[in-house]
């Protein structure tokens, strides 16, 4: 049987005779290339079996995530139906003053994607860094039904002096090639001026930065509330008998069950100015009727309820983690005269660490990308970067903006993930 | 679910595309498609003998789109949102429709002049117009001292309370500047120059504390149900629904309020392209489109059907004073402008947010 052939045993006993002879196998093959063919095979089985898994994440993940990563730097919006003028852009300088070629180009196209019906995407590309560029285009396009006549400049000009303006020439420029870094410049309150040097735009005009540090610095908010809330639940499940424990337990996953929606509209019932938190406390006597606070539509809101949602994230681990540390160890610790909470410093914590590391990975990658929850409860104060994302795919339509957001969000949870491998270890992560 | 539709779709139009009797309409379904059976397709079939078959889809443009660029158009009147109906007319996927060819008012008026602003475009003609409008919790006030304009909006002196307006700078900028006293006719001028954005978030500023911002449509109705604030801006059928269905103490203010409209409009190469074209012409004339209004909320997009406007179904409210087409909600009414939202979306969006995230 080919078997035989496999066996290493087999190989060694019918080779040891001959010292420092190349190692055989029983029909005379060398035994290094037949264990090598017989791994391969090991390995091509192994490989089918994950291969209906890596295709569906291929698929249904990295594909589809990686062509929404590509609009990013990719829009060829512009370029692909505007062929002559892209061309005059790529042969001249940056900087040339447009020419009469360059206004015969621009008449050409602009006839042909007319036709075409293509001059709103030409539009909406220009759009993105020139606010109006859109509906000069296809004004000018429906002007055009007619064909023109040259000179071209004049032309242009007569249908509107729009043409004129050096800033459409130099986002012309910009989007003459499909692949740009204009979105991520965008995406960081950056412009390009006319000469094509990266400024800053007009501060009224700056959200995004801003946006993205409110995101870090609330996600790692969030992350220590629900460690200081969650580390003493999940102590006492931990150290509970069976019975009781269990029964906790449900109150930790019979929110985690309840939908999303039904949580923040929940807190807003309770947290708005005639809420259920506000109506005690005036009844209470410790505020005013007029003094009600505002708990809610702000950053306390989305603080609140999201630390409220993210809570079991940060319970689960940790409790699965204190579950298995032995109470001998802090028996010990006492014993041998530490304090309570030496004992506890000392002893019980270090070994929570890779619960405790697991729950704020998790808690703080969610809370990054947290959409529904701010966009409810978090009024004009608690918007995070997530929101400036659903609103340029659903509302704005400008994907590579999204897409050069979602990226730059991407790319710093990464480096937040290596940061924290070279600190903690990511092998110290434990989820269960 | 949406390949259903899109499949169903293709079976019925396949099923009668060889009569001529026959004639496919895409709406959005629910009870907005059961005012369109009501009050244009049974009267239609009586009138022509054409037989009207109703489609649902979640938005008739996709359908629309995907037929078009299958090349294999089924259906023939599709209902669109005004901004597809631009667009699908620039992507040439529309037939021109002659203004001329509609019916005129009963009094004679052209329809050029009948419909309201807005509601004739080249590839689409408006059946329904529903507005953003201002509402208020009457109780909250006392009576004679009610507000009225959408300057009492930005009034917190004399009309003390919290105030709803949803987070975009599309239903907010135009507010501002009403309040601020541009008329409502030259609102886009005014927002397409940087003084103009300038003062309506100066405007804006009054009140910025006071704001409750709303993301959906039902968020607005709870606010003032649960007295959360005192007046907040509103599409006009949740409102009337919560008025009129639910009895609640709101009231209307009709002064700017925000405008927007629903479009028919007839893909090229419709497998029936006569019967729609009369379908079309037949379901806006100023009867048929007045009586849409005995079954939802929403307004005729043509002035002449206002008078004719009657009872809602429960046979007892008054529909006239609800409609956002009524003499009185046109006063001083903005009507959506696509145009000018495709070209500053993005702008005035960014500015917005840094405005709001701003101290």
């Amino acid at each position: 049987m080919a078997n035989v052939a496999l066996d290493p045993h087999a190989a060694i006993a019918t080779t040891a005779s001959g010292v420092g002879a190349a190692l055989t196998t029983a029909d005379g093959k060398p035994l290094a290339r037949a264990l090598a063919r017989s791994q391969r095979r090991a390995r091509r089985r192994a490989f089918l079996l994950v291969l209906p898994l890596l295709a569906f994440i291929l698929v249904t993940f990295v594909i589809p995530i990686g062509q929404m990563l590509q609009r990013s730097f990719y829009n060829d919006g512009f370029s692909r139906n505007m062929p002559q003028v892209s061309a005059w852009f790529a042969a001249t300088e940056r900087g040339t003053d447009p020419d009469e070629a360059a206004w015969a180009a621009l008449a050409a196209d602009l006839t042909a994607a007319a036709e075409a019906r293509t001059i709103g995407m030409v539009g909406t590309r220009i759009n993105y860094d020139l606010s109006g560029a859109r509906s000069l285009f296809t004004s000018t396009g429906r002007a055009l039904r007619g064909g023109l006549e040259p000179p071209y400049r004049e032309a242009l000009l007569g249908i509107n002096e729009g043409w004129d303006n050096p800033m459409l020439w130099s986002a012309m420029r910009e989007a003459s090639r499909p692949y740009t870094a204009n979105f991520y410049l965008a995406a960081l309150d950056r412009t390009r001026d006319e000469d094509g040097r990266i400024r800053q735009v007009d501060e009224r005009q700056q959200v995004y930065v801003m946006l993205f540090m409110r995101t870090f610095w609330l996600s790692l908010l969030i992350t220590g509330l629900t460690f200081l809330l969650g580390f003493p639940i999940a102590h006492l499940l931990a150290t509970l008998p069976m019975r009781k424990s269990n029964l906790l337990m449900i109150l930790v996953l019979l929110p985690f069950w309840t939908s999303l929606l039904v949580r923040t509209t929940s807190w807003m019932v309770l947290l708005q100015q005639q809420g259920v938190v506000n109506d005690i406390l005036v009844w209470l006597g410790v505020i005013g009727h007029d003094q009600r606070l505002q708990m809610i539509y702000n950053q306390t809101g989305t603080i609140i309820a999201m630390t409220h949602i993210l809570l079991p994230f940060m319970v689960l681990p940790l409790y699965s983690v204190m579950r298995t540390i032995n109470p001998s160890y802090v028996r010990a610790a006492r014993s041998l005269g530490a304090t309570s909470w030496t004992a506890f410093r000392r002893v019980y914590f270090p070994q929570t660490l890779p619960g405790l590391g697991a729950g704020a990975l998790l808690v703080f990658i969610l809370a990054v990308g947290y959409y529904i929850t701010p966009a409810l409860v978090g009024g004009s104060s608690g918007q995070l970067i997530s929101n400036m994302i659903a609103m340029h795919m659903t509302s704005t339509l400008n994907w590579s903006m999204a897409a050069a957001l979602a990226a730059l969000l991407l790319a710093s949870v990464l480096v937040l993930y290596w940061l924290y491998d070279r600190l903690v270890g990511i092998d110290n992560l434990k989820l269960g | 679910m949406k390949t259903t539709l899109i499949l169903s779709t293709a079976l019925t139009g396949m099923a009668f595309a060889v009569s001529a009797q026959e004639v496919n309409v895409v709406s959005w379904g629910g009870a907005y498609e059961m005012s369109q059976v009501e009050a244009y397709n049974k009267p239609f079939t009586a009138e022509t003998g054409i037989r009207v078959n109703m489609i649902a889809a979640d938005n008739p443009a996709t359908p629309l789109k995907a037929q078009v660029e299958a090349g294999n158009v089924t259906a023939d009147v599709f209902d669109v949102e005004v901004s597809d109906a631009i667009r699908l007319c620039d992507e040439g996927a529309l037939v021109e429709i002659d203004h001329a060819s509609l019916p005129p008012a009963p009094d004679g008026t052209p329809a050029v002049d009948d419909f309201v602003e807005g509601a004739l475009l080249d590839c689409a003609v408006a059946n329904i117009v529903w507005g953003t409008v201002i509402s208020f919790d009457t109780t909250r006030f006392p009576d004679g001292a009610q507000p009225q304009t959408a300057a009492d909006f930005f009034d917190t002196e004399t009309f003390p309370g919290k105030r709803g307006l949803p987070r975009n700078p599309k239903r907010t900028l135009y507010l501002a500047l009403i309040a601020d006293g541009v008329p409502a006719a030259e609102i886009y001028d005014v927002l397409g120059t940087d003084e103009g954005v300038e003062r309506a978030f100066a405007k804006l500023d009054t009140i910025k504390s006071d704001v409750v911002w709303w993301e959906a449509g039902a968020q607005p109705v709870q606010l003032l149900a649960d007295g959360e604030v005192t007046m907040t801006t509103v599409y006009n059928g949740r409102i009337f629904d919560a008025i009129v269905a639910e009895n609640k103490p709101f009231a209307v203010i009709w002064d700017g309020q925000y405008m927007d409209m629903d479009m028919f409009v007839i893909p090229k190469d419709a497998p029936n392209m006569d019967a729609a074209l009369q379908y079309l012409k037949f379901a806006t004339d100023t009867q048929r489109l007045a009586d849409q209004a005995k079954y939802i909320a929403y307004g005729p997009a043509r002035k002449s059907s206002a008078a004719l406007v009657g009872l809602y179904q429960d046979g007892v409210t008054e529909m006239a004073p609800h409609m956002p087409t009524s003499p009185e909600a046109l006063e001083n009414a903005v009507m959506d402008n696509p145009e000018f939202w495709a070209d500053h979306d993005t702008e005035l969006t960014e500015r917005f947010n840094a405005w709001l995230a701003s101290s």
